[in-house]
C-alpha cells in the first residue's frame, strides 16, 4: 500500500513538473514573474543575460537553473534571493552586487527554514554576505566562488554564514574577500570541506557554539586572523593548511574552549602563532607540521590532557609558548628541527629527552617587550643554560621519545 | 694617507690571517648552500654568524695588528709625515681589508648560487652592509684600546672584554632592566637601548627586514615604524656611522698626545 502511495505521489509530481524557461525577450522575461507562475517541483530555466531584479521570494519546491551564467545584478539594494522551501536548488548563476547595511544582514541569497536544498555551481561578487542559511538542515552547498569587498569588520559580512542549522555539506567553494570567509554559529553534524578561504579580514573559518563538525581539506591563505574554533565540542580538523596567516595578531588556527577535538595531519605554514590554545582540554594533536611559524603553538592557560604525538616542528622562532608552571598534557615522539640529542641504539627515538619550552619564551611571556633580544647570543646562552637544568620551565614539560627523522611529511 | 693605506693593505694582503678569513667565509657560504640551498634561510643563519664573528674578529685584528707594526709605526713617525695620516692610514686599511674578506668571501658563493634572480639581494646586501659597519666600528674600537696601553695581553685582553660586553652582557642588562621595569611602558627605552649597541642595531634592522617584526607584537610596531620606513633605515644607518665617527675622534685625539 505504501509502496502505491509513494509511485502514485512521483508519478503525480512527474505529470505536473514542468520547465519555465526565462530570457529577455521570452514571454516570461523575469525571473519573478517565473517564480510566480511556477508550481512545486517546476524547473526554471534562465538564460543568459543580465537580470535586475532583488528581493526575489521563493517558497515553492523549485529547481532555478542558469544557462552560461546569467547575471542576477542586486544594484545594491537588499538581498537578492529570499528562500524559503524544501526541496530547492539553484544553480549556475552569477549573482551580484547585494546592498549593504549597518542593520539588516543582507545577503545574496538568504536560506531560511528550509530543508532539502542545494547551492552548486555560483558565482557571488561584491557580496555583504554571500549565502546566508539559518534555521535550516541537510543542504549541500558546492563549487561556489563567492568574493566580496570587505574594507574592515565593522562594515561587512560574511561570505557563507550558518546559523541554528545541522547536516550542511559545505564543498569545493572558494570564498576570498569577505569578513569572516564561512561562519557557523550553533551548526550541527555539518562538514566542510576542500573549501578555499583566503584573503578575509578577520577568520577563513569561525566556529562558535557548533558541535559535532568537521572539517578537512580546506586551505585558509593570508586571512586577518586565520581559522577561529571557540566554544564547541566534538569537532575534526584534519588535512587542512594554514597559511601565511602573518601579521601583528594573526593565528593559523585560534582554539578556545574547545573539548575532545581530533586536530590531524594539517599543516601550518608561515603563521605569526601556528595555534593558539586557550581553555581546551582532551585535544588529540596528530601528525601535523609545523614549519615556519613564529610560535608552533602557543598554550595560554586552563589546558588540560591534550596530546601531542608524532607532530613535526621544524624551524618555528618558538615551538611551544607555555605560561604556567603546571603541566597536564603530553607531548610524545613529535619530531623537533631543533633536537640536538642523538640515538645510539639506533632505534629512530632519541636518547635525550626534548624540552620544547625555551627559557626565552617563557621570558616573552612575562615581558613580551623582551622579544627585541631575540636570535642575540645572551638569548642562545641563557637557553642553553635552562636547557641544562629547567628552572624556570615546567620539569615534566618534555617529549621523552623525541623522533629523529621527519613523520609523514607531505614534501 | 693612500700611501700609508697602500703600504697597509698589501701588507695585510700578504699576511696570513686575511686568507684564513676570507677562506673561512668562503667555505661558510658554500657549506651553507650546499645544506639547505635555500637562500632566504642562509641569510638567517648568516646573519646569527656575522653578528658575533665580524665584531671579535674585528677587535682581535684590530689589537693584533696594531701591536704587530708597532716598530713599523715608529719608523714612520720619526718621517716628516702627519700623525693624522699615518693612523687614519692603517685603520681604513686593516677594515677595508677585513671587509673585502668579508664581502667577497660570501658575495662568490651566493652569487654563483643565482643571488641576483632572487628577491633575497635586498636583505643580503644589507645584511653584508651591516657587517662592514661592525668590521669599521670594531677596529675603530679596538685601536683605541691599543692606544690606551703598550701591554700586549692587557690590550688583548680588554678587546675581547668589550666584544663580551656589546655582544652578550649589554644583552643580559638589557632584558634584566626590562624584567625589572615590567610595569611601565618599555617601548621607547627598549628603541633606545637598541640604538645603543651597534650589535643589537644591527640585529634589529635584518630581522625587521626579515619580517619577523610581525612576532614583535606592539614592540615590533612601534620598531617598525621607526625602522621600517625610509627615515628609520637613514637614521640607523647613521647611528652606525656614528659609531664610526665617534670612536676615530677618540682615536685621533689619543694618538695626537701619545708619546711614542
Amino acid at each position: 500500500m505504501r509502496i502505491f502511495l509513494f509511485l502514485f505521489v512521483i508519478m503525480g509530481v512527474s505529470l505536473h513538473a514542468k520547465t519555465i524557461e526565462v530570457c529577455s525577450d521570452c514571454d516570461i522575461n523575469t525571473i519573478k514573474e517565473a517564480i510566480s507562475v511556477s508550481e512545486n517541483g517546476d524547473t526554471i530555466l534562465v538564460n543568459t543575460g543580465i537580470y535586475r531584479e532583488s528581493n526575489i521570494k521563493i517558497s515553492k519546491e523549485i529547481h532555478l537553473i542558469g544557462k552560461n551564467s546569467p547575471v542576477v545584478d542586486g544594484e545594491n539594494k537588499e538581498t537578492i534571493f529570499i528562500v524559503n522551501a524544501n526541496n530547492f536548488s539553484i544553480s549556475g548563476f552569477t549573482i551580484k552586487n547585494v546592498g549593504k547595511s549597518y542593520v539588516k544582514d543582507y545577503a545574496a541569497l538568504l536560506v531560511s527554514k528550509s530543508k532539502y536544498f542545494t547551492i552548486t555551481n555560483n558565482k557571488f561578487e561584491n557580496v555583504f554576505f554571500g549565502v546566508l542559511i539559518e534555521k535550516s538542515h541537510f543542504g549541500i552547498i558546492r563549487n561556489n566562488h563567492i568574493t566580496g569587498i570587505a574594507k574592515d569588520e565593522a562594515n561587512s559580512g560574511n561570505g557563507l554564514h550558518m546559523w541554528h542549522s545541522s547536516n550542511m555539506r559545505v564543498e569545493l567553494n572558494y570564498v576570498s574577500g569577505l569578513r569572516d570567509g564561512i561562519y557557523l554559529e550553533f551548526v550541527k553534524k555539518s562538514s566542510i570541506s576542500n573549501n578555499t578561504s583566503e584573503n578575509n579580514i578577520r577568520y577563513g573559518l569561525h566556529f562558535m557554539f557548533s558541535n559535532d563538525d568537521e572539517y578537512h581539506h580546506n586551505e585558509f591563505i593570508n586571512n586577518g586572523a586565520g581559522v577561529a574554533v571557540m566554544f564547541s565540542k566534538y569537532i575534526e580538523m584534519h588535512h587542512n593548511t594554514f597559511q601565511y596567516n602573518w601579521g601583528m595578531a594573526s593565528y593559523g588556527l585560534l582554539l578556545k574552549e574547545i573539548y575532545d577535538a581530533q586536530i590531524e595531519n594539517n599543516y601550518f605554514v608561515q603563521n605569526t602563532i601556528g595555534i593558539n590554545v586557550e581553555n581546551c582540554s582532551r585535544v588529540n594533536y596528530v601528525n601535523n607540521s609545523f614549519i615556519r611559524n613564529g610560535w608552533a603553538v602557543k598554550f595560554s592557560g586552563g589546558c588540560y590532557k591534550n596530546i601531542f604525538e608524532l607532530n613535526n616542528f621544524m624551524n618555528n622562532s618558538f615551538d611551544l609558548s607555555y605560561n604556567s608552571q603546571l603541566n597536564d598534557n603530553r607531548f610524545e615522539g613529535n619530531y623537533w628541527s631543533e633536537y640536538t640529542g642523538y640515538d645510539l641504539d639506533d632505534n629512530g627515538i632519541g636518547d635525550v629527552p626534548y624540552r620544547p619550552v625555551k627559557l626565552f619564551s617563557y621570558v616573552v611571556n612575562q615581558t613580551p617587550e623582551a622579544l627585541v633580544l631575540l636570535r642575540s647570543l645572551f638569548v642562545d646562552i641563557i637557553n642553553f643554560s635552562e636547557k641544562v637544568s629547567p628552572v624556570f620551565t615546567p620539569n615534566n614539560l618534555m617529549d621523552t621519545k623525541p623522533v629523529m627523522i621527519r613523520v609523514n611529511d607531505r614534501n | 694617507m693612500y700611501k700609508i693605506l697602500k703600504y697597509s693593505i698589501f701588507d695585510l694582503l700578504r699576511s696570513r690571517w686575511s686568507y684564513v678569513y676570507f677562506l673561512f667565509y668562503l667555505l661558510l657560504g658554500f657549506v651553507l648552500l650546499f645544506l639547505n640551498n635555500d637562500l632566504s634561510k642562509a641569510v638567517i643563519t648568516l646573519m646569527n654568524i656575522i653578528l658575533v664573528l665580524t665584531p671579535l674578529i674585528g677587535s682581535a685584528f684590530g689589537v693584533m695588528y696594531y701591536y704587530n707594526s708597532k716598530e713599523f709605526t715608529e719608523l714612520l713617525l720619526a718621517q716628516p709625515i702627519r700623525r693624522n695620516k699615518i693612523f687614519f692610514g692603517q685603520y681604513t686599511g686593516i677594515s677595508l681589508s677585513l671587509t673585502l674578506s668579508l664581502v667577497l668571501g660570501l658575495g662568490i658563493p651566493f652569487v654563483s648560487y643565482g643571488l641576483f634572480r632572487t628577491s633575497e639581494i635586498f636583505d643580503f646586501t644589507l645584511l653584508l652592509i651591516v657587517g662592514s659597519f661592525l668590521n669599521f666600528i670594531f677596529v675603530a674600537l679596538s685601536y683605541n684600546i691599543a692606544l690606551s696601553t703598550d701591554n700586549k695581553i692587557k690590550g688583548f685582553g680588554y678587546a675581547i672584554l668589550m666584544w663580551l660586553f656589546l655582544s652578550v652582557i649589554y644583552d643580559g642588562l638589557f632584558l634584566i632592566s626590562l624584567l625589572m621595569f615590567s610595569d611601565y611602558p618599555l617601548d621607547q627605552f627598549s628603541l633606545f637601548a637598541t640604538i645603543l649597541n651597534p650589535i643589537d642595531l644591527s640585529r634589529i634592522l635584518i630581522l625587521l627586514k626579515l619580517d619577523i617584526s610581525a612576532l614583535l607584537g606592539y614592540t615590533g610596531a612601534v620598531f617598525r615604524k621607526f625602522f621600517g620606513t625610509g627615515l628609520g633605515m637613514i637614521l640607523s644607518l647613521t647611528a652606525l656611522s656614528l659609531w664610526v665617527v665617534f670612536p676615530l675622534l677618540l682615536m685621533r685625539r689619543k694618538f695626537n698626545r701619545k708619546d711614542f
